[in-house]
C-alpha cells in the first residue's frame, strides 16, 4: 500500500468513529431561533413585572407568576419544535437518520440533567425562592449540554461551560438571574447559533 | 523493521478497517448497523466478521429480538490493543515519508 492509501484509511477510520457514535445534524439556525424565543419570552416577562405588578422584579404573585410560567413554557416548546424540525431537515440533507442509536444516545443524554434540573427549579419555585430559578436554569442546561456534547458536534460542550459559568455567577449575586438568564438563553444562544451555522451549516 | 511488524495484516481490508473503527467507539454494534455504516452486502461482511472472530478481535452474540435473530459485535481487548497498535503504525509510517 503507498502512503495515500494508509491517509484514506485513517481518515475513513475517523469518519467512521464519528458517523457511529455521534448526531451530526444539529442545527445552528435553531439555536439562534431558540435565543430570539427566549428574548421575546424575557422581554413580556419583564413588561408583565414591571407594568402590572409593583415595580420590582422579584415579587411574582398570582396571574403574573402563572403568565410568566406559561412564557416560560412557550418559549422552552417552541425552542424543541424549531430544534425538531430543523434538525430533521438538515438530517435529511446530510442522509442522516433522525432516530438512530446516535440520536437516542444524544437526546438521552441531554434530557437526564434537563429534566433533573426543570424538576429541581419547579421545587425551588414551589418554596418561594423564586431569586435561585435563573442561575439554576442555567447551570442544569449547562450540565445537559456538557453530557450531550459527546454524542453530538464537540463544539457545544463549550457553549455548556459559559453557560455553567453564567449560573454559577447568577446564583453568587442575587438579583442578578434574570439578567444572566437573558444573557445565557438569549444571547449566547444567537452568538453560538450563528457560529455554529456558519462553521458547519454552509 | 519494528513499525512493519506492527501492520497488522488482519486489518488489511477496507470493511474489517471499518468493523474495528465502530466498535472502537460503540459497545456494541449489530450486523445491520455495520452494514449501513460500512455499506457492504450481507456475505462480504458476514466473512470479514467471521476472520476478525477467529482472531478473537470481536466477539459475536446471537439472541433473539422478539422473534427476529440478531447478531451483535462488540471488540475483545485483544482486538481493540490490536487495533490501537495498527493505527500507531499507520501514523508512523505516514509522518515518516
Amino acid at each position: 500500500m503507498s502512503n495515500e492509501d494508509y491517509l484514506k484509511d485513517i481518515s475513513e477510520i475517523k469518519n467512521l468513529m464519528n458517523k457511529s457514535s455521534r448526531f451530526i445534524s444539529l442545527s445552528g439556525l435553531s439555536g439562534v431561533l431558540a435565543g430570539i424565543y427566549a428574548l421575546i419570552g424575557a422581554a413580556i416577562a419583564y413588561w408583565l413585572v414591571i407594568a402590572k405588578s409593583d415595580g420590582t422584579l422579584y415579587i411574582f404573585h398570582g396571574w403574573v407568576f402563572w403568565t410568566c410560567m406559561f412564557v416560560l413554557a412557550m418559549v422552552a416548546f417552541l425552542s424543541a419544535l424549531t430544534g425538531i424540525i430543523l434538525t430533521t431537515q438538515k438530517a435529511k440533507k446530510n442522509d442522516e437518520k433522525i432516530w438512530d442509536g446516535s440520536s437516542k444516545r444524544l437526546l438521552i443524554n441531554f434530557l437526564i440533567p434537563l429534566v433533573v434540573g426543570g424538576i429541581y427549579c419547579l421545587i425551588i419555585l414551589n418554596q418561594g425562592r423564586y431569586g435561585q430559578t435563573g442561575g439554576l436554569m442555567l447551570i442544569f442546561y449547562g450540565l445537559a449540554l456538557v453530557s450531550a456534547s459527546k454524542y453530538s458536534i464537540g463544539d457545544i460542550k463549550y457553549l455548556g461551560y459559559i453557560e455553567i459559568i453564567l449560573g454559577l455567577v447568577a446564583s453568587y449575586y442575587p438579583g442578578s438571574g434574570f439578567w444572566l438568564w437573558i444573557l445565557g438563553f438569549g444571547i449566547m444562544h444567537i452568538i453560538y447559533g450563528s457560529w455554529m451555522h456558519f462553521k458547519y451549516d454552509r | 523493521m519494528s513499525i512493519i511488524t506492527n501492520i497488522n495484516k488482519l486489518f488489511d481490508h477496507r470493511i474489517r478497517l471499518g468493523i474495528m473503527s465502530i466498535l472502537m467507539v460503540n459497545e456494541y454494534a449489530d450486523f445491520n448497523t455495520l452494514k449501513e455504516l460500512l455499506g457492504a452486502t450481507d456475505g462480504n461482511l458476514a466473512s470479514h466478521t467471521k476472520a476478525l472472530e477467529k482472531a478473537e478481535y470481536i466477539l459475536v452474540e446471537k439472541q433473539f429480538i422478539g422473534r427476529k435473530p440478531n447478531t451483535r459485535y462488540s471488540a475483545t481487548k485483544l482486538g481493540k490493543a490490536e487495533f490501537k497498535k495498527h493505527i500507531e503504525a499507520l501514523e508512523k509510517l505516514i509522518k515518516k515519508t
